[in-house]
């Protein structure tokens, strides 16, 4: 027998995925008879850039407004960062809980209408949350708005309010002031889809720039297809209420397995 | 027992037929209002020199003022000038003056809503005037108007009250002379505020519902 | 006019009356606006059915009924209010229901959006509506909050009616005494006009002050002052 002078290699499993980020487990959504998800699996990996692709009214949004909480699962269960979010049995009434709201902490948004509060400057909207939330000092809270402005180019429009700023600029602070949260896991609900064409590309780089620099969870619900394909490392396509097909972008785009992601993409992309 | 149910069951009849009076003040003063006020409109919707600007005054001094010193003018000061009315009369006046002002407001946003079309419709029909303003603006301006008009109605009612100053005996006169001839208020002034709330309450709900049927159509 | 003239003091004294009257009934009825409205918006029906009834009750009866009983019949329940608080009172509450629906209209017709942004920055309920919410409801509230104020002036004429000095009160004393009913009565007319126009200013001057984007004009002038300072 050979002495043991060195540790033994402990046995690595041959796959070892890291604990899902986020994980939605039999999740259903119901309006009235209108079934938006139909009892959905899915599961976001820590660091991963996920983009959600389809038609309207695929229930795309909704898994976004269901990790917000905006939205109630009728059935499911909803794990963010191992803690619950939702656990909700069929026809039971859910009301808010603290475990909720703790759990919601990790979690921030960039909405389709920029949301920004309107009787506020750049620098209001951004320091906002960390100081009344977090409770973070009002000096510090500004250096780090300040550092984030400047992160999303917008230093020189601090003390301006959003009626004073283009829709591309106000969906830049809008990331600046989610970001200003520390959140593990960023949602973008069509980001661009409110904006002139010609202030996409300014949000786009901001969201790019995040997305090489950062180890952030980022999941976006997207129909900027050249753009899910240039910065996702996974892309899902959506169709009533259910994933038809998730992998690569290259895979989804290139060589989709799916007769309703080939449709699906034939229709946007031809333009 | 601080409520005595026999004597507030004795003053319903008295309390009843001052809440009459009340409603045909409301009634009288509201047509008086609505009519005034279409003329107020018209008259600042002119532009006649002296005379608009008159009208114009007028409505914004009537708004800025209290109705009930108001009331104090018709009741004390025009019978110095030989004009004299009785309260019932006086009070329907001075409330219907009062209101007219509003509505007078509520009409010039109402002939303001009338799309520009209408008027250059009515231009190249060669239509007259008079006939523009009565077939073609008047119509529509008013239809819009009426669930505000319903609104003045039952802020007249409930401010009808304020004509008890000047003696005339509606529902409020009434409480307070049963209260201070028999010493007991409460049971009067208390039936006064439910009778003035069962009528008032669902006629708001009743306007709440032609809001809705005679919103603007687009 | 000679009455006018030499009554003048007494004028003088029923003016600052029906001002006092206005202030402290004006104060009252914010607050009763806020409370009202806040609690007939929420989700709690323990709280805003009692506010519901609260509105509804002092809007659908009159306010005359309402001073008179807070002056009258109240006494039957063993308390007697001085007229001046009765007469406060009465205005603050009955304005106050009027303005609790403004508040309540201008907080319900917030973009949907504002509440959701919040909830994504964690922010608790009340925290919404004291910073966010409110805030940006203020101006819209401002133009209806102006009206209320007005009709509440002119409503102060009828606290004469339960004895308290003001200036409708002081204008009837003179005239019975004097008998010079005309020139009396256009006097304190054109005295509450500028009160009521007063009152319309001060509202508009706020609507200006309030307006959603001046705060950011203003630090834009600050800005450029700096700048202007270092290039010199």
């Amino acid at each position: 027998m050979r002495p043991s002078t060195e540790p033994q290699p402990l046995a690595t499993p041959v796959d070892l995925a890291p604990d899902p980020v986020i994980r939605f487990q039999n999740v259903s959504k119901n309006w009235g008879s209108n079934q938006v998800l139909k009892s959905l699996n899915f599961e976001v990996a820590p660091g991963e850039k996920v983009s959600i692709i389809g038609p309207s009214g695929s229930g795309k949004t909704t898994i976004l407004r269901i990790l917000m909480t905006l939205e109630t699962p009728s059935e499911g269960l909803v794990k963010v960062d191992g803690d619950v979010l939702w656990d909700v049995t069929a026809g039971q009434k859910v009301r808010e809980t603290r475990q909720m709201r703790e759990t919601r902490r990790k979690i921030g948004m960039v909405f389709q209408q920029f949301n920004l509060f309107p009787h506020m400057t750049a620098m209001e909207n951004v320091i906002e949350a960390p100081i009344h939330v977090l409770g973070m000092d009002k000096a510090e809270a500004k250096a780090r708005a300040a550092d984030l402005l400047n992160l999303v180019g917008l230093g020189k429009h601090m003390n301006h309010t959003p009626p004073q700023m283009s829709g591309g600029q106000q969906q830049r602070v809008a990331i600046a002031r989610a970001l200003a949260m520390r959140p593990k896991v960023l949602l973008f609900d069509e980001p661009t889809s409110a904006l002139d064409p010609e202030l996409i590309g300014e949000v786009l780089n901001v969201i790019r720039n995040l997305a090489h620099t950062t180890d952030m969870t980022m999941l976006m619900v997207t129909h900027e297809m050249r753009f899910a394909e240039e910065i996702s490392d996974r892309v899902v396509m959506f169709d009533n209420g259910a994933a038809v097909e998730s992998g690569p972008p290259a895979q989804i785009f290139k060589d989709p397995q799916q007769e309703r992601t080939r449709t699906f993409l034939r229709a946007v992309l031809q333009h | 027992m601080i409520w005595d149910n026999n004597f507030a069951v004795s003053v319903i009849p008295l309390l009843l037929e001052g809440l009459w009076v009340t409603v045909r003040i409301t009634l009288l003063g509201t047509l008086l209002a609505a009519v005034l006020g279409i003329f107020f409109a018209i008259l600042r919707r002119l532009a006649i020199p002296v005379l608009s600007p008159a009208v114009s005054f007028f409505v914004v001094f009537i708004r800025g003022t209290p109705l009930l010193v108001q009331a104090y003018c018709a009741f004390f000061v025009l019978p110095a000038y030989g004009i004299s009315f009785d309260a019932f009369t006086t009070g329907v006046v001075v409330i219907g003056v009062n209101y007219s002002a509003y509505m007078a407001e509520v009409y010039r946003s109402g002939i303001q809503g009338v799309p520009k079309g209408q008027w250059e419709a009515a231009t190249a029909l060669s239509l007259p005037g008079a006939r523009t303003w009565s077939r073609i603006i008047l119509p529509q301006a008013i239809r819009t108007v009426v669930p505000m008009l319903g609104n003045y109605l039952i802020q007249m009612f409930k401010d009808s009250a304020v004509l008890s100053a000047i003696t005339v005996v509606e529902l409020m006169a009434t409480a307070q002379a049963i209260g201070s001839s028999s010493f007991r208020y409460l049971e009067p002034l208390t039936l006064a505020a439910l009778l003035f709330l069962a009528i008032s309450y669902p006629a708001s709900r009743l306007v709440n519902r032609l809001e809705r049927r005679y919103a603007p159509q687009h | 006019m000679s009455a006018v003239i030499e009554y003048a003091p007494l004028l003088w004294q029923g003016l600052l009356t029906t001002i006092l009257v206005t202030v402290l009934s004006g104060a009252l009825c914010l607050v009763v606006a806020f409370t009202a409205g806040l609690a007939r918006l929420s989700s709690h029906r323990i709280i805003s059915w009692p506010a519901g009834v609260f509105i509804e009750v002092f809007r659908g009866t009159s306010l005359l009924v309402q001073m008179f009983w807070l002056f009258f019949a109240l006494p039957f329940f063993g308390i007697q209010l001085h007229p001046l608080t009765a007469a406060v009172l009465a205005l603050g509450l009955n304005e106050g229901a009027y303005a609790a629906e403004v508040v309540r209209g201008a907080i319900a017709s917030r973009a949907k959006g504002q509440t959701e942004a919040c909830i994504a920055l964690g922010m608790e309920p009340a925290l919404r509506l004291r910073r966010i919410i409110i805030p940006q409801s203020i101006p819209a509230m401002l133009p209806p909050f102006g009206n209320v104020m007005v009709d509440l002036l002119k409503n102060t004429s009828l606290v004469s009616l339960v004895t308290v000095a003001d200036l409708t009160f002081r204008a009837q004393m003179i005239r019975s005494s004097t008998g010079q009913t005309t020139a009396i009565f256009i006097t304190i007319l054109v005295m509450y006009f500028v009160l009521s126009y007063l009152l319309t200013l001060l509202t508009s001057w706020l609507e200006r002050r309030y307006a959603l984007d001046r705060k950011a004009l203003a630090a834009q002038r600050k800005e450029s002052q700096l700048m202007k300072v270092g290039a010199a």
